[in-house]
């Protein structure tokens, strides 16, 4: 069984200070990369030490480790060879790539050869389709790669050689690969420079640039609005459309002359009311009403609830003011409540509706019948029903 | 190669990509000098709001793939309600066909630092995570660098240039599932659990990670709005279509002459991206192609003039996704690739939903049986049974996504799936793999 040294006990409480105090639990995946630099995968010894750093079980802790491609559950060689054989990088030739391996090192999927070297992988897209067919050597990229290309990397890192890959930077072993994916930096002069834009990245862009091609009109100092302004100018513009409409309309109605344009400054709403139709427009359950603009609704919530004194806030459906009459007094809503109390009368006995005395008397009838007959009479019961 | 015509040449818009060919971009030197954190510095003096109100008018929308306007994500976020927020960062780019984000963090590291800073100020977190495949460790590392140098610089910790403004940033490796692409999933991964996505609603800008508000955006999502802090949202929307605004990164991939990255504006067509590659390979002939990734429906040679923006792409029956254009020509089989396809997302099915757990597990033994030649009639009406026990049936997209391709090729090769059943084409496979295919 692993004792952890005092350096992977001291990363270990790094990694968890990067998460918030109550909140350590989301250490757990670097964690299990952490037991992985040590170890080579992920063992019940791995398994227990994240535990114990976190106050998890190990159950909670197998139940992730077990989850993800990554966390190995047997030991691992010093290089992870993945071949991608998806659809475009099998199509393309990843596949014999992949068998060529497996048979050159005498191992199949996810197993070592037994000098501890190699384990050889298939994988399910490295995203690099553009370099298709690719393999990848502790997850750093090997392009365009054939049979024979491949069968060279393997015989070079069994011979002790790190070959360089395409992109990305020089080779270590799949533990030093690990304290990286906990989190930490790749501290080996230079590495973190390796590795140039491959040429596929840079097709576009070299492209545009032998045209002498850019995205025109790039000002890095084009002013941020206000939204404040943005708001002014989005209402200035949907009164300008609203007047322009209203305008239309007129035109084809032939009422040029003395079109009633009220609201001067342009951005209130009642210039663009559409033709009074009072009987719509006073009714409050009128059916159907048009949304005020075209917005989601979140978006218009989120407005009408932070508005400001630019903002041309539309009237809520239903309550507009026909523009050419006069607004209702206050004592008439006054007149209309006193007008409903008169034609409501208050329950005889002051109880609550349906608390007549024979209700219960009723309900204890019904229930006996469908109990005893088994439902067997429906239709006496849902007769009773209707009568009450 | 012939050359481009000029009027195809001027659908390239290199603005997220244009530093990669300053082989020194990804330190902080070189970036300062190429308008490196220029955007940070203008952003600090606006109110969050406006920034907010900028993306908003931008009309950027999520470059993950479902397009979502960023803007309007932002604006969900609760201000004032005294929790913490969180701004994560989707950096698990695994959808297969999709290779734009791993170029992106690897040459340009700092241009997402500084998107991240930005756009946590905008929706006021003090913390952010850039949750990166683990697979990705040339991008990590360079990230990891990146976010060093931003620290000693002061753009990153306490107080940022003298704004008041705190965030600390962690870049947070994964460990192989591509279900943690899914921003649920994603999160309950980063919270230390298995990769498996949550019911909605509740949606992370209320109940994200750690329970608060939460925007979790793409990686050229982030990588944008310093641009367009920058430039504006007007010339952001110089470029692209009215609904689908600004510069995106096509990846071609497959029978191409010259594959690779094409920043251009959304809405330019599979047609132009071929003759920016230089066409099909020797000898190849377009047969069929992605317009997003494996997740979208199967495209055809008929729809090479269809606008790849997010509307346009949609009515002709599929989905823009990542515009990860994975093109395959006569010489390849789609029933194949189909079962290729179906081989991955069965592999990366969490497993927590039966439709998908179970429909992925058995549409591939289904595949096998076609391909080596002992396949029946019935299967056909099997697969397509299967794919609507599983599309909307689980939690999240990617059993969905599994269908599509079934689906899409049974509906323009099911001529293909014949041959192999009437025994006109040679099986694909051998005996030995069909172990438990029946």
């Amino acid at each position: 069984m692993t004792v952890f040294t005092e350096q992977t006990r001291e990363r270990a409480r790094e990694i968890v200070s990067r998460y918030p105090a109550d909140r350590s639990r989301s250490a757990l995946l670097p964690l299990l990369h952490l037991v992985q630099a040590e170890e080579g995968y992920v063992s019940p010894a791995g398994v227990e030490f994240c535990a114990e750093v976190l106050g998890l079980n190990k159950a909670q802790v197998g139940a992730v480790a077990t989850f993800y491609t990554m966390y190995k559950r047997k030991p691992t060689g010093d290089y992870l060879v993945s071949v991608c054989t998806n659809t475009m990088c099998n199509v393309l030739g990843g596949q014999d790539v992949y068998d060529t391996l497996a048979e050159h090192l005498g191992v199949g999927h996810d197993e070592t050869t037994a000098d501890g070297k190699i384990t050889l992988e298939h994988a399910e897209c490295l995203a690099a389709c553009d370099y298709g067919p690719v393999m990848t050597v502790n997850y750093d990229f090997f392009d365009n790669v054939d049979p024979r290309g491949a069968v060279g990397v393997v015989d070079e890192l069994r011979a002790g050689g790190r070959p360089m890959p395409t992109r990305g930077a020089r080779l270590c072993t799949l533990k030093e690969m690990a304290v990286q994916l906990a989190g930490f930096a790749d501290e080996r002069e230079g590495a973190v420079a390796d590795g140039g834009p491959g040429e596929s990245s840079l097709r576009g862009l070299r492209l545009a640039q032998q045209h002498g091609i850019s995205a025109p009109g790039f000002d890095p100092n084009t002013p941020i609005r206000s939204k404040a302004e943005a708001d002014r100018v989005a209402a200035e513009a949907k009164a300008k459309a609203e007047a322009a409409e209203k305008a239309k309309a007129d035109a084809a109605a032939k009422s040029a002359p003395d079109a009633p344009v009220k609201g001067g400054d342009g951005a209130s709403a009642p210039t663009g009311v559409e033709p009074a139709q009072p009987e719509r427009a006073t009714g409050s359950t009128t059916p159907d009403v048009k949304a005020p603009d075209d917005k989601s609704p979140q978006v218009r919530t989120a407005e009408t609830r932070q508005p400001d004194a630019a903002t041309a806030v539309p009237d809520a459906p239903g309550t507009k003011v026909p523009a050419d009459s006069v607004p209702p007094a206050p004592r008439d809503a006054q007149e209309a409540e006193v007008a409903g109390v008169a034609a409501n009368p208050p329950a005889s006995d002051g109880k609550p509706a349906g608390d007549d005395a024979g209700a219960q008397e009723r309900n204890l009838k019904e229930a006996e019948a469908g109990a005893g007959g088994n439902g067997a009479d429906p239709a006496v019961a849902s007769e009773t029903g209707v009568q009450k | 190669m012939t050359t481009p015509r000029p009027e195809t040449l001027a659908k390239l818009t290199p603005v997220l990509t244009k530093r990669w060919l300053s082989p020194d971009a990804w330190r902080i030197g070189t970036y300062e000098k190429l308008d490196g954190y220029a955007a940070l510095r203008k952003a600090l003096k606006s109110h969050p709001d406006d920034l907010i109100q900028l993306v908003k008018d931008s009309g950027l929308r999520g470059r993950g793939g479902a397009g979502f306007p960023t803007g309007l994500k932002w604006g969900f976020i609760p201000q004032g309600d005294g929790k913490p927020h969180y701004l994560v960062v989707n950096a698990d780019e695994g959808e297969p066909g999709t290779c734009k984000d791993l170029p992106l963090m690897t040459h340009d590291p700092h241009s997402l630092v500084e998107g991240v800073i930005i756009a946590s100020y905008a929706i006021r977190a003090n913390r952010a995570y850039i949750y990166i495949r683990g697979e990705a460790v040339h991008a990590a590392r360079r990230l990891r660098n990146a976010v060093r140098e931003a620290q000693a610089k002061g753009y990153l910790g306490r107080n940022i240039l003298g704004s008041g403004f705190d965030l600390e940033l962690v870049v947070h490796s994964g460990a192989g599932a591509y279900i943690c692409g899914e921003e649920t999933a994603l999160l309950d991964s980063l919270e230390g659990f298995r990769g498996q996505p949550r019911l909605r609603p509740p949606f992370p800008a209320t109940h994200g990670l750690y329970a608060s508000p939460t925007v979790v955006n793409n990686v050229g999502t982030i990588a944008s709005v310093p641009y367009i802090v920058l430039g504006g949202a007007a010339w952001w929307k110089t470029m692209g279509t009215e609904k689908s605004a600004g510069p995106m990164i096509y990846s071609l991939s497959g029978r191409v002459a010259n594959p690779g990255q094409f920043e251009c504006s959304l809405g330019v067509t599979l047609r132009e991206l071929l003759e920016l590659a230089g066409g099909m390979q020797p000898g190849h002939n377009l047969r069929f192609w992605t317009p997003g990734g494996s997740s979208t429906p199967l495209l055809t040679a008929e729809h090479l003039d269809v606008p790849l923006d997010f509307e346009s792409v949609a009515a002709a029956g599929s989905i823009l996704g990542t515009t990860a254009t994975q093109i395959f020509s006569d010489q390849d089989c789609p029933v194949y690739a189909t079962y290729r396809w179906l081989e991955f997302y069965h592999h990366e099915s969490c497993g927590k939903c039966t439709p998908c757990r179970e429909g992925n597990y058995w549409m591939v033994r289904v595949y096998r049986r076609i391909l080596s030649g002992q396949g029946t009639h019935e299967d056909l009406d099997t697969l397509l049974d299967t794919c609507d026990n599983i599309l909307g049936r689980s939690f999240c997209g990617l059993g969905d996504g599994a269908t599509s391709s079934v689906t899409s090729s049974l509906q323009y090769f099911k001529q293909d799936y014949l041959d192999y059943i009437e025994g006109r084409t040679a099986p694909k496979l051998s005996d030995k793999q069909l172990v438990g295919a029946h």
